[in-house]
């Protein structure tokens, strides 16, 4: 060990797949495992790369869905989910030619496997320990919830991955955020990391990759884990990671694309020298305790303001910033808040669970047990949206989607849906929404839509009571029943 | 790429913090599959009124910013979504620089690989900016990618900092995937030391 540089799980990942270091004139060149593609960040490349004569260097490394602009919409009478829209329909279409053309697999809508992008890398054992994984997308950083180094790219660099399987990137400072201690009954991954934002804002991790850690970090499931991965990008941070550990193995373990027999074994072995190293160091180290985790939502117009459910609306007057006093008092005139104002009994009108954030089979579970024997109160629209084709008939087997309906709720098809409001689902505007989604950014979800972020279990209570509910008292009502039952 | 050149132009200030690429350019805009036309929905929905016409009490419709190459945004400007429609956007929009105190990763990435230029600039030179903008909107200031500078009306010079393989590429029209595609055989070199972790067609 004498000589050895203790190392950081990102430093272990970004060094190994360095085609060329970083020198005083260009940055590293990094190459690329995993490139996810979807119908609205890469039609322009396609073009470029047909422009240029330039082919797809590694098809078998590239995979496309569709998920953004694509309806929630029932199937019609022939099984097909109908795009109504003729500009997403010419989208659409644009990827299926693009992919025929260059060889690249395509989960297209309504087929077994289509979904959410980030949704489907980990369902399909695609996303593992170690990989660099990249997407036109800023939700990319979902995958470092295994390990692996995700992050977001544009257009212009899905070209570049397109045509050569690589990408120039200046190497990122490294930000450990460890979660000490357990979370309490009714307080979820979403919590943890709505509290982090809250607590390093939407430009606190701009140049970092955030490792997340400790107790509470290494306790969640790996949807857990994605969930709070999901929205590194909304503190500004382009990727997050978390170890790999036997929840991540047994997670892969026996996917489709997981390593079979001998080489799983050599895989698993290989994904275990990963952690970071006692002693590695990090450039920032943030440190939070779950004890004094609640359940968050947000009262503002970016993810950064937000706070727990039980507190009240910050007063602009009290910003000691300009800049930001500025920020709040628009944020709450968009929002039509006051300050000082608690947000318990706000009344809603909509509430969405889904989204590359909380769209998965344990967030529909959790969901549907809280909801089961209840029903959405009659002045809500709740959306249930699941995030894949493989996580909504999961979903049917087990007969969650009865319980959605019975509960008066919509249970739909596939999608990115209302959290970017591209497919016809949307808020009206002044319409407010609780959302599991990532965003409540001005007119995300509908233009002069108003969204409050914050868990599955905070959505449900709120859809039950028709106004913003703390969910705990609901959530241990539900794990009594079950437990009784 | 055509080379980038020095240029002279007016400012317009939108000081708001952590302006993100949702209000640069809102999601229904991006069910296109070319770059062209986004300009003139550039910040629709704070531009624009539900009918359509616009909100002439917004910076940009004001007639005395008409035509301003540079746009002042606040702290942390381009965050959210990795969409490439936002540079294109301000591209459309007519402006060939944005200056901020600092801005998200994605969009600075973005911005440098179309030629909009992400001016970093300190807090009291930002304010100053932010100020003659509003003040006197015939003010120009000259952006020289070179010098990596701005010259404000005084005569004063603001160093701004961007990469060095950015500035290169920018200044002498080199564009990145040319560069990328030279490397081809270290590629191949990488990929031979290293199997595929997994294959998608399998």
């Amino acid at each position: 060990m004498s000589n050895h540089t203790p190392k950081t799980l990102f430093e272990k990942v970004w060094e190994s797949h360095l085609v060329k270091p970083q020198t005083a004139e260009t940055p590293a060149v990094l190459y690329i495992d995993l490139h996810l593609v979807h119908e609205v960040t890469s039609p322009q490349a396609f073009t470029v790369l047909r422009e240029r004569g330039l082919k797809v260097r590694r098809p078998d490394k590239t995979l496309a869905t569709m998920d953004h602009s694509t309806p929630t919409t029932p199937r019609g009478l022939d099984g097909i989910i109908p795009v109504t829209d003729s500009q997403a329909a010419f989208q659409l279409d644009f990827l299926t030619r693009n992919c025929a053309e260059f060889g690249i697999p395509l989960y297209a809508l309504g087929t077994e496997n289509q979904g959410i992008v980030h949704v489907i890398g980990p369902e399909q054992g695609l996303t593992q320990p170690g990989m660099t994984i990249v997407c036109g997308d800023s939700h990319t950083s979902t995958h470092g919830a295994f390990g692996a180094l995700a992050f977001g790219i544009g257009t212009s660099e899905v070209g570049h991955v397109l045509a050569t399987q690589t990408l120039l990137q200046s190497q990122p400072k490294t930000m450990a955020i460890r979660v000490d201690g357990r979370l309490s009954s009714g307080v979820t991954a979403k919590d943890i990391i709505l509290a982090i934002i809250a607590k390093i804002g939407v430009g606190g991790g701009t140049g970092y990759v955030l490792e997340y850690m400790g107790e509470a970090i290494r306790a969640l499931s790996m949807e857990g884990r994605m969930t709070i991965c999901n929205m590194s990008i909304e503190g500004g941070a382009r990727a997050g990671m978390v170890a790999p550990d036997d929840t991540t193995f047994d997670y892969i373990a026996g996917r489709k694309y997981a390593p079979q027999g001998a080489d799983w074994d050599a895989a698993v072995a290989k994904w275990r020298t990963l952690p970071s190293d006692e002693g590695a160091t990090f450039d920032e180290t943030i440190v939070l305790e779950a004890d004094d985790l609640t359940p968050m939502i947000t009262y503002g117009t970016n993810p950064g303001m937000g706070m727990k459910i039980i507190d009240r609306v910050p007063d602009p007057d009290k910003m000691g910033d300009v800049s930001q006093k500025v920020a709040l008092d628009k944020a709450l005139r968009y929002m039509d808040l006051q300050p000082g104002q608690s947000l318990l009994g706000k009344a809603v009108n909509v509430v969405f669970v889904g989204s590359c954030t909380n769209s998965r089979i344990s967030d529909l579970r959790e969901a549907a047990k809280m909801i089961e024997g209840r029903k959405v109160a009659d002045s809500v629209r709740m959306m249930v949206v699941p995030g894949s084709q493989k996580v909504k008939a999961q979903a049917e087997r087990e007969g969650l989607h009865e319980i959605f309906k019975a509960a008066g709720a919509e249970w739909r098809e596939a999608g990115c849906s209302m959290c970017i409001a591209m497919n016809g689902d949307q808020l009206q505007p002044g319409e407010y929404a609780v959302s599991t989604s990532n965003r409540n950014f001005e007119g995300r979800q509908g233009k002069g839509g108003r969204t409050f972020l914050a868990s599955p279990l905070t959505a449900v209570a709120t859809a039950v009571n028709g106004v913003i509910t703390d969910p705990r008292e609901m959530y241990a009502e539900s794990q009594a029943l079950e437990a009784a039952t | 790429m055509e080379p980038l050149q020095p240029f002279s132009g007016r400012m317009v200030a939108l000081p708001n913090n952590d302006i993100d690429t949702d209000q640069i350019i809102p999601a229904r805009y991006l069910k296109v599959t070319d770059k062209n036309g986004l300009g003139e929905a550039c910040f629709s929905d704070w531009r624009y009124n539900a009918d359509g016409s616009p909100k002439p009490e917004f910076p940009l419709n004001k007639p005395e910013h008409k035509g301003a190459a540079v746009l002042i945004g606040g702290h942390n400007f381009g965050c959210g979504s990795s969409r490439e429609h936002a540079p294109w956007a301000l591209l459309g929009a007519g402006f060939q620089a944005v200056i901020s105190t600092y801005f998200a990763d994605i969009f600075n990435n973005n911005a440098l690989k179309n030629g909009l230029l992400p001016i970093v600039v300190d807090e009291e030179t930002h304010q100053q900016l932010i100020s003659l903008a509003e003040e006197d909107p015939t003010t120009q200031i000259t952006v020289d990618l070179a010098s990596q500078s701005i010259t404000l009306p005084d005569g004063r010079n603001v160093e701004f900092p961007i990469d060095g393989f950015s500035k290169y590429c920018l200044l002498n029209g080199v564009d990145q995937l040319g560069f990328l595609i030279s490397l081809d055989a270290d590629t191949v070199d990488y990929e031979a030391a290293h199997p595929a972790r997994v294959m998608t067609t399998a």
